[in-house]
């Protein structure tokens, strides 16, 4: 028999272009997903050097990091509308499709791909956008990129790559109820801090991770980059095919089923070595909460802030308390919130509508909260609609608003106030992400449900209408 | 993107672990359409108040560190946000050369093809001159081509760097050439795939 091999290494064999010594592989791109922000310079510096886009047939661009999520018939900031029309240009140029704002596949990049099927395990998929890896989920090996490489995958099809080692998050045991992706993938770069997959392609496997739901899945692979890992994936099992099954950019009939095959036929094989092994029990993971600004700063809804004594780079944890408003030793049901944001590309998915849908049913957000949806796609926002979560959340008092980024990173008007502190679904508490001076707290689309109700966080598990 | 074999520059010391690109360049800098002209905005929100004034208390205002050309950093420099734009305001504002414990994969790849050096040294001797540079003037003289640092005082350091990104930064090399002259491989590999 054949000498067992990781998924990754059966993807990245079967994309090599060309090969030298001392050298990076040349490897061929399958997917380039491309957005407003991180394109007009790639497509720039293409047409100074009068080269054009070598394959637009395999590449797709949609707007979503700066695009207004109310009132979108006129796009008040002007540098923002700029760059969109620049993009609109750029796709006319050089005949790429674009899900332009107003179309019904515009979303958020790592929404879509996957919603239209054009993520598909086995293929190499990149963007100008560090969560790709969200792609990952489906069995891809999927990685951001600079503007640089953007460009170089435009004009060749290509990147130069290192072969990247392998880091296997093995996750037994199973979550608990109320435990969710999220606090999942938060436990984990918790327990292996923001750097352990710095040089690794991460494929999680074990039987929490078989049995999460696809978009379970994306919420974990989403978040690989803040592990410091550029991509992380998942083996394709029959979840996976039964998900891309009958989507947009999916072949039918007797082509699907011979891709279906040769999908289960990528999964890691029985007895092959990884470079690294980190394990982790799922059953002891409980909601989880950021208090910092680095999404390694992170404890149970249970715990508190850490105490300045038991920390090893105390400088900064202090400088992040400082920022953060808050003391040591701070229990986390005692933080009050002002902000709630359920959206992005870790968590705005139908399932994660539902789920926080559930649980602010029939209630009314906390009137010191203000409370914002953001599908994470046209098509997310149309399905939403269509069971009524749209009803729920605004007779709740959540505003219900068009896809995109927004809150995610504040490029638009969407953005928190200085001081502002927000209980948000989204990957990233980095100082001033979701607006200058902005405190954010990470947490599940449940306990974003939860605070916004309650004004504080509390543990999703003890609060009335917690799905099992 | 320019060359580089040598440089010798004062250095800043920025001792804080993690530093993500959001820091670097925060979003509302995103938009522009062009590569250039990002230096004014770098850590805009650690520069600046919110009325746009200079914080007196963050280092890189000091008037002892208005020449650095060399950035010492904590460990994992660079990690979040792919954009590019953080090393284009690195490089705008003047500085050439990175010096840190680890860096994050993506921001790595995109300081080598700006002309940036990355380089990676061990903590301790860092941590050496990371206090020298907060106690006075320090100037380093980084030669890539031997791949070692000298201080004022001759200490000598040896650093690693993977021969072909050190090649590409001698040269400044432009990939996308190197990659088109290997057209006619690629087209053999999509007629071969059926891609
Ligand atoms: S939702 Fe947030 S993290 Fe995701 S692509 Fe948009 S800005 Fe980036």
């Amino acid at each position: 028999m054949a000498r067992p091999e990781t998924i990754v290494s059966k993807i990245w064999n079967k994309h090599v272009v060309h090969q030298e010594a001392g050298k990076p592989d040349l490897m061929y791109i399958d997917l380039h997903l491309v957005h407003e922000v991180t394109s007009p310079q790639a497509f720039e510096s293409l047409s100074l050097n009068n080269r054009k886009v070598r394959r637009p047939d395999l590449t797709y661009a949609t707007m979503d990091h700066n695009v207004p999520t109310k009132d979108r018939d006129v796009v008040k900031d002007q540098i923002a509308n700029k760059q969109m029309e620049t993009l609109r240009q750029n796709c006319k140029d050089h005949d790429i499709p674009l899900a332009d704002m107003a179309h019904p596949d515009q979303g958020i990049v790592h929404v879509i791909g996957p919603q239209l099927g054009l993520t598909q395990p086995g293929k190499t998929i990149v963007c100008g956008d560090s969560h790709t890896s969200t792609h990952g989920a489906f069995g891809a090996l999927a990685f951001g990129i600079g503007t640089s490489e953007v460009e170089h995958v435009l004009a060749t099809q290509t990147l130069q790559q290192e072969q990247p080692k392998t880091l296997n998050v093995h996750v037994e045991g199973d979550l608990g109820p109320g435990v969710t992706a999220k606090d999942l993938i938060l436990a984990i770069i918790a327990k292996f801090g923001v750097r352990f997959g710095t040089g690794y392609v991460m494929e999680y496997t074990g039987d929490a991770i078989r049995n999460l739901s696809m978009e379970g899945r994306m919420t974990v692979c989403n978040m690989s980059i803040e592990a410091g890992a550029r991509a992380g994936l998942i083996s394709p099992d029959q979840k996976t095919i039964d998900y891309l099954e009958g989507k947009e950019y999916v072949p039918e009939g007797a082509a699907f089923t011979e891709l279906a095959d040769s999908w289960l036929n990528l999964a890691t094989d029985e007895g092959a070595v990884y470079d690294k092994t980190v394990t982790i029990n799922a059953a002891e993971i409980e909601p989880q909460v950021s208090w910092g600004t680095n999404p390694g700063m992170c404890v149970p809804v249970s715990g508190a802030t850490p105490s300045l004594d038991d920390v090893d780079h105390r400088e900064d944890v202090k400088r992040a308390l400082e920022y953060m408003g808050l003391k040591e030793n701070q229990p986390m049901t005692s933080i009050a919130i002002d902000h709630v944001f359920i959206g992005s590309c870790t968590n705005s998915r139908i399932g994660d509508l539902k789920k926080a849908a559930a649980i602010v049913e029939g209630k009314q957000v906390n009137p010191q909260v203000r409370a914002i949806v953001v599908p994470g796609s046209f098509g997310v926002k149309l399905e939403a609609e269509k069971e009524g979560l749209d009803t729920i959340f605004k007779q709740a008092g959540f505003e219900w608003r068009e896809s995109g980024c927004s809150m995610c990173l504040g490029m638009n008007d969407d953005i928190v106030p200085p001081a502002g502190r927000c209980a948000s679904t989204s990957n990233r508490n980095f100082e001033g992400r979701q607006g200058n001076g902005a405190r954010t707290h990470l947490v599940s689309p449940e306990m974003a449900a939860a605070a916004a109700i309650e004004g504080h966080f509390v543990d999703v598990r003890k609060f009335a209408g917690v799905p099992n | 993107m320019e060359a580089i074999q040598e440089h010798k520059g004062l250095v800043y010391p920025l001792n804080r672990t993690n530093v993500d690109t959001d820091q670097i360049i925060p979003k509302q800098f995103l938009k522009r359409i062009e590569r250039t002209g990002f230096g004014k905005f770098l850590f805009y929100h650690w520069r600046f108040d919110d009325d746009g004034n200079e914080r007196a208390d963050f280092g890189l205002n000091k008037p002892a560190y208005q020449d650095a050309t060399i950035l010492l950093a904590g460990e994992n420099f660079g990690c979040g946000s792919s954009r590019e734009h953080a090393p284009w305001a690195l490089l705008d504002y003047g500085f050439r050369v990175i010096i840190a414990p680890s860096f994050a994969d993506i921001f790595y790849n995109n300081a080598l093809k700006n002309g940036i050096i990355p380089i990676q040294l061990d903590e301790s001797l860092l941590k050496q001159w990371m206090r020298q540079a907060e106690e006075s003037a320090l100037v380093l003289d980084v030669d890539l081509e031997g791949q070692r640092i000298v201080d004022g005082h001759e200490h000598e350091v040896h650093f690693d760097i993977p021969a072909f990104h050190k090649e590409k930064l001698l040269n400044g090399l432009d990939e996308i050439a190197l990659t088109l002259k290997l057209e006619k491989k690629i087209e053999a590999y999509e007629k071969a795939l059926g891609k």
